[in-house]
């Protein structure tokens, strides 16, 4: 009895996955019309995974294939014309514009979404604002007392993403590193190093010492997001989709995608996917924010 | 036909057992590759001496010390908790209690096992963290002291059920004649049943501590993760699995931080083989006396 029970589970099993796979064959025709090459950055290789999957969805004869290994060798293979799109969290530098132009490759920019960090505090934290040099002494942990930034006298616990997170990288890079290349500087030992955003923001929700950062898009009523200043002299801005989109808040840099000539094809329809309110839709779900209003 | 019936079975039974013993030669040899190679690359003494671990950056810095200080403490401080809790719980179960509860007491402590760690740890983030904050004046409970307790749990029910198993397996006539001698309960418990039972306990310990060390999900959710020495079990700390399980998803393929991550899997294995090679030897010592 068991053993007939088993065979018959085995084979209905069988019979759904063949139905399964004539159903998507049905659907999608049996040959490929085309294929897209992108590769880049690593922040935002989630963002453009997500895209290529929607993208693929809707238009099943496509093929959309997404590598990461940074900016620059995005560039450097969009240079190389072995890759259709290059992405990338930062704009392309002259030398590689030059060196574009020498192998007849004529980059083209889309920006497609904006990665702002937003600092976050407990609400029952009194400090509402913070320059980036008080950030930094605050995660290299030269000020472990929220007393010396106008806040109560308690200890200060700084909660991180792990080291190899997109998000980690950036906030070095533009808080910690200041932007200067060869600096060295990183985050102190005694920072809490949390696996996702999601446990940064639990964690600060039920603790009044704690300080962290995390996309723009965790920021809601649980928690406080702190304004921030270049320096002491600077207005202090308050991290939304406005000030980000102005260029105003100074945790955030825009995300671009970069064509060879103005795209045509299915490259041109994977690009306008994205710029639409559909794609910018997923900028939003992937934690970042989207280059326009969606409401 | 009942011949070659025999032989294949007994074939069939040779296989299973050469199989497994293939996967740990293989499994050994796989972390000797990776983490030798990272040894020759960046320095034994530089890896387990090193305070600082920064693998992502440029010069990267693979100072393991803080990971093992960070999971000693917390094995340290699970194994206080759950050895004394363990113990007494077995002895409780197998010796005082009477036979009707015994069973439903031994099931539900053996249900304890299957709670996944994940969940665990969830429930642990959610009750336990801000307890311990609150409790002990602390500017975080993500500590070592958590994860401790955390930890304790999941050791109880295999200390619990081996011990049990252990005490339960000392000959009735041992406690007949202590008590016939004139010893009281207590007396016969101490110095008799525990005292003949002990090779079982140490190896349920051993075995609890192995569980404890090797535990990855509940103490990332629970410890805090920051990879400095702790001055005391009331801080943060980063443990050895927990680095593995966090950073292996992005490293390249062949690169010195994955290398580096199988090195610190060799450590734990060194780690969790020198444990084993203790409670044998308690065992053997035991057997002999």
């Amino acid at each position: 009895m068991k053993k007939v029970i088993l065979n018959l589970i085995l084979a209905l099993l069988a019979a759904s996955c063949l139905f399964y796979s004539c159903g998507k064959y049905a659907n999608g025709g049996d040959k490929y019309a085309g294929s897209i090459q992108i590769k880049g950055s690593d922040t935002i290789v989630n963002l453009i995974q997500a895209w290529s999957e929607n993208f693929v969805e809707q238009h099943p004869t496509y093929n959309v294939s997404v590598t990461g290994g940074g900016s620059g060798t995005g560039f450097a293979s969009l240079i190389n014309k072995t890759y259709d799109i290059a992405m990338s969290s930062r704009e392309i530098e002259d030398k590689e514009e030059s060196l574009a132009k020498k192998n007849n490759v004529n980059p083209v920019e889309f920006k497609v979404g904006l990665d702002g960090l937003a600092v976050l505090v407990n609400k029952n934290n009194p400090v509402d604002k913070l320059t980036i040099e008080q950030l930094r002494d605050i995660f290299m942990a030269k000020i472990t007392n929220w007393k010396e930034v106008g806040g109560k006298d308690l200890k200060i616990v700084i909660l991180s993403r792990e080291s190899n997170s997109g998000t980690h990288m950036f906030f070095k890079e533009c808080v910690l590193r200041n932007i200067d290349k060869n600096a060295k500087d990183e985050f102190s030992v005694h920072s809490l190093m949390m696996s996702s955003s999601q446990a940064i923001y639990d964690e600060i929700v039920q603790n009044p010492n704690a300080l962290g950062y995390v996309g723009m898009g965790f920021v809601n009523d649980g928690v406080k997001a702190l304004s921030i200043a270049i320096d002491g002299k600077s207005n202090y801005i308050y991290p939304n989709t406005e000030n980000v989109l102005k260029g105003l808040y100074p945790i955030s840099r825009p995300l671009y995608l970069y064509t060879n000539g103005e795209p045509s094809g299915v490259i041109k329809m994977f690009i306008d996917y994205a710029l639409s309110d559909e794609g910018q839709k997923v900028v939003l779900e992937t934690d970042f924010v989207p280059i326009k209003s969606l409401y | 036909m009942r011949k070659t019936l025999d032989f294949i079975v007994e074939k069939i039974i040779f296989i299973c057992g050469i199989v497994s013993i293939i996967f740990v030669i293989l499994i050994f040899s796989f972390l000797f590759k990776e983490g030798l190679s990272f040894f020759k690359d960046f320095g034994v003494l530089k890896f387990i001496g090193g305070h600082f671990w920064y693998p992502s950056s440029d010069p990267a810095s693979f100072g393991v010390l803080p990971l093992i200080v960070g999971s000693v403490f917390v094995t340290i401080g699970a194994c206080a908790i759950a050895v004394p809790i363990g113990v007494m719980t077995a002895l409780f179960i197998s010796e005082i209690v009477p036979k009707g509860i015994r069973d439903i007491l031994k099931s539900l402590v053996e249900l304890m096992a299957a709670i996944p760690s994940v969940v665990i740890g969830f429930i642990g983030m959610i009750t336990l963290v801000p307890l311990v904050k609150s409790i002990f004046n602390l500017p975080t409970g993500l500590t070592a002291f958590s994860g401790s307790i955390m930890l304790a749990f999941m050791a109880i029910p295999t200390i619990v059920t081996i011990s049990e198993d252990a005490i339960r397996s000392v000959p009735w006539q041992y406690k007949q004649g202590a008590l016939a001698l004139g010893a009281t309960k207590w007396q016969t418990l101490r110095r008799i049943i525990l005292k003949a039972a002990m090779p079982g306990i140490i190896a349920a310990v051993m075995l609890g501590i192995g569980r404890v060390i090797g535990e990855t999900m509940a103490v990332m959710m629970i410890t805090g993760n920051a990879a400095h020495i702790p001055h005391s079990i009331f801080e943060p700390v980063r443990t050895m699995t927990a680095t593995i399980a966090a950073e292996m998803g992005e490293t390249v393929r062949g690169g010195m931080h994955y290398k580096s991550l199988f090195a610190i899997g060799l450590v734990l294995f060194l780690i969790t083989f020198l444990i084993n090679f203790i409670a044998d030897l308690f065992l053997g010592k035991n057997k002999n006396t």
